[in-house]
C-alpha cells in the first residue's frame, strides 16, 4: 500500500509518517510534489504544476522530479 | 507571481543526535568566489576545468612564516625545498627565490634543480637511491649528499677515489622519536649502534669526511616533542663523533615531516584545533638545540619542510558534470578531478568549498571522480547542497604531493595556473594532449592499421 495516502502533512513542510513514527521536512517545492503525489496526480502533471508555480523551466523541474522521487523510493515513501 | 525555485528536497528528522558545532548542518555551506582576488569562474572561462590554481602570495607568505618561526629562534637556520612535494618550476623558483635550497632525493630531481638554475652546492642530494653516475655529478658540483646505507658510503668512495679527492657527506641517521610507524628503512639506525658502524667504516676508509648529520622521523607528525628527541638525540650523536673521530659536524638536518592544515581521514577534530603552530615546533626543537649543544656551537639547522609550505597554496577547482542517487539514498556527483589528480585523497578529507550560491539543505553526499574504477572517490559523508551539472567546486589543500603523484590514468592531466603577488594570471603548466602521452611510443611497422 502507499504511505504517501497515510502521511500527516502541514503547510509549513513537516511530515508525520503515524506507522513508522519518523518525521521529515520539505522545502517548498518538495511539498508540493509530496502533496500532488498523495492526490494521484501523474508526473507529468506534477510537472506543469511546479512550472505554473514556481519561477523554474520545464526541462529542469522534469530533471529535479526524477531525482526527488528517487529520494522518496530510497526513503520507502513509495 | 510565481515563487522562487528551490529544488525540491526531503530531510528525515533525527531525534536524539546531538549536533555540538551549534550551527545547522543543513544549511552551512561555504562559498569560495576567487582566489586571491581572481574570479573562480573567469579562471575556469580561461583555463578551463579542472584547473589547479596556486597562490603566489600564499606560497611566499606561509615559508616566511615557518622560516622566521626558526630564525628568530636560532641564529643559523637554512630551508631545503623539498622537491619531491611539489616540483613544478614556478613553485620552486619561488622558494628559492626566498633562500631555500634544493632538496631531491632521486637523480631526475637532482637534473631538475640543476635545469632550474640551482649551483650544485644548493643542492642537497638525499633518497634511498643514487646512481653512480649521480653521485659522481653529485660530488663534482659540491652538492650536499647524505648517504642512506652502507653500499652508498663504498660507492661514494669509489667516486672520491676517481676524483682524486676527499668529499665531505652526511650520514642519514633513523631513531625512536615515540612516533610510530619509525622511518627505519631510511639511514642508519642510532640505538643498534649501526649509525656509529657507519661513522668507523667512514673514517677507516679515509676517502670521505663526515661533516653533518641528516634525519627525518616521518610525515604529518603531530607531537612537536618528537622533534625535541630528534634534535637532542642527533646532537649527542654528532659530539659522540666529534670527540671520538675528529669531525666537525657542520650542519645538523632535522627533516621534514610537519603537517598542513590538511585533515587526515579518521581525526575527529578540525585541523585548526588538532595541528600545533609552526611556532610550537620552532620552539620545541630550538629549545631542544640549546639545551644540548654546547656554549657557543650554533651547527647550521637544516629543515625540509614540504607540505607546510605549499598545502595550503594551492587549490583544486573541478566541475560536478552528472549527478545521481545511489541505491541507499545518498546522493551522488561525478566530478572532472578523481584520484587521479587528487592522489592525497586516499588519506586527507579536503575543505570543499561552493563557487555559487545553492538554496535548497544539504544532504550526505559522495564525489566521484571520473575514472572508471570504483576507488575513484574524492569525499564521502560530506553535507553539500543540491548541485547541478556544471558547478565548481574549489578542493584545498591539495598543493603537497598532488603534482608530483597524479597519475596519467584515462585522462590529460589539467592547466596549472598561479596567481602572481601583482593579481596578474601565469600558466605554469599547460594541459596535456595526446601527443605528450605518446611521444615516447613506438609502434613496430607490422603493428600499423594504416
Amino acid at each position: 500500500m502507499n504511505r504517501l495516502s497515510q502521511l500527516a502533512i502541514n503547510d509549513e513542510g513537516f511530515i508525520f509518517d503515524p506507522v513508522r513514527g519518523e518525521s521529515f521536512t520539505v522545502n517548498k517545492t518538495g511539498l508540493l510534489i509530496i502533496k500532488a503525489l498523495k492526490e494521484g496526480k501523474s508526473q507529468e502533471e506534477i510537472v506543469r504544476e511546479l512550472v505554473s508555480s514556481f519561477n523554474v523551466e520545464e526541462e529542469k523541474a522534469r530533471i529535479d522530479l526524477v531525482d526527488f522521487l528517487e529520494r522518496l523510493r530510497s526513503l520507502n515513501l513509495i | 507571481m510565481k515563487l522562487e525555485y528551490e529544488k525540491p528536497v526531503i530531510t528525515r528528522i533525527e531525534t536524539g543526535l546531538m549536533n555540538k558545532f551549534g550551527s545547522s548542518p543543513l544549511y552551512a555551506r561555504k562559498i569560495r568566489k576567487d582566489i586571491d582576488g581572481v574570479s573562480i569562474e573567469k579562471l575556469v572561462e580561461d583555463y578551463g576545468s579542472p584547473l589547479f590554481v596556486i597562490s603566489e602570495r600564499k606560497l611566499r607568505e606561509n615559508y616566511k612564516r615557518l622560516f622566521n618561526a626558526f630564525s628568530s629562534r636560532y641564529p643559523n637556520v637554512q630551508f631545503g625545498w623539498s622537491y619531491k612535494t611539489n616540483y613544478l618550476q614556478a613553485v620552486c623558483a619561488v622558494l628559492h627565490q626566498e633562500g631555500a635550497l634544493a632538496e631531491v632525493v632521486s637523480k631526475f630531481e637532482y637534473e631538475k634543480a640543476r635545469k632550474l638554475g640551482m649551483e650544485g652546492h644548493q643542492i642537497i642530494f638525499n633518497g634511498p637511491y643514487k646512481p653512480f653516475e649521480a653521485l659522481e655529478t653529485a660530488v663534482s658540483e659540491g652538492a650536499v649528499i647524505n648517504i642512506d646505507h652502507f653500499d652508498e658510503i663504498f660507492e661514494l668512495e669509489k667516486v672520491a677515489e676517481k676524483l682524486g679527492k676527499q668529499v665531505k657527506v652526511g650520514i642519514r641517521l633513523n631513531m625512536d622519536t615515540g612516533i610510530y610507524p619509525q622511518w627505519s628503512r631510511f639511514g642508519f639506525n642510532v640505538e643498534s649502534g649501526q649509525a656509529m658502524d657507519a661513522v668507523k667504516r667512514i673514517a677507516g676508509g679515509n676517502k670521505l669526511v663526515l661533516n653533518g648529520l641528516h634525519c627525518h622521523i616521518g610525515t604529518f607528525i603531530l607531537e612537536p616533542d618528537a622533534y625535541a628527541k630528534e634534535v637532542k638525540k642527533m646532537v649527542e650523536f654528532a659530539y659522540e663523533v666529534e670527540d671520538k673521530f675528529g669531525y666537525s659536524i657542520e650542519y645538523i638536518d632535522i627533516g621534514g615531516g610537519f603537517p598542513s592544515k590538511s585533515k587526515l581521514k579518521g581525526t575527529y577534530l578540525s585541523p585548526d584545533v588538532l595541528i600545533p603552530s609552526v611556532d610550537e615546533f620552532a620552539e620545541k626543537i630550538t629549545q631542544a638545540l640549546y639545551e644540548s649543544l654546547r656554549p657557543g656551537d650554533f651547527p647550521k639547522l637544516i629543515l625540509e619542510a614540504g607540505r607546510a609550505i605549499i598545502d595550503e597554496a594551492e587549490y583544486l577547482i573541478t566541475s560536478i558534470v552528472a549527478v545521481k542517487r545511489l541505491p541507499d539514498g545518498r546522493r551522488a556527483y561525478v566530478a572532472d578531478a578523481g584520484v587521479n589528480l587528487l592522489f592525497t585523497a586516499f588519506w586527507y578529507k579536503f575543505n570543499i568549498e561552493l563557487v555559487q550560491e545553492v538554496s535548497g539543505a544539504n544532504e550526505p553526499s559522495v564525489i566521484y571522480g571520473p575514472l572508471c574504477m570504483n576507488i575513484d572517490i574524492i569525499d564521502e559523508g560530506s553535507l553539500l547542497p543540491p548541485l547541478e551539472k556544471g558547478m565548481q567546486l574549489v578542493f584545498s589543500p591539495v598543493g603537497a604531493y598532488n603534482n608530483t603523484q597524479w597519475m596519467q590514468f584515462i585522462e590529460y592531466r589539467p592547466n596549472i595556473v598561479m596567481v602572481m603577488e601583482d593579481g596578474s594570471v601565469e600558466l605554469v603548466r599547460e594541459k596535456e594532449d595526446l601527443s605528450d602521452i605518446e611521444r615516447r611510443e613506438k609502434l613496430p611497422e607490422k603493428l600499423k592499421l594504416k
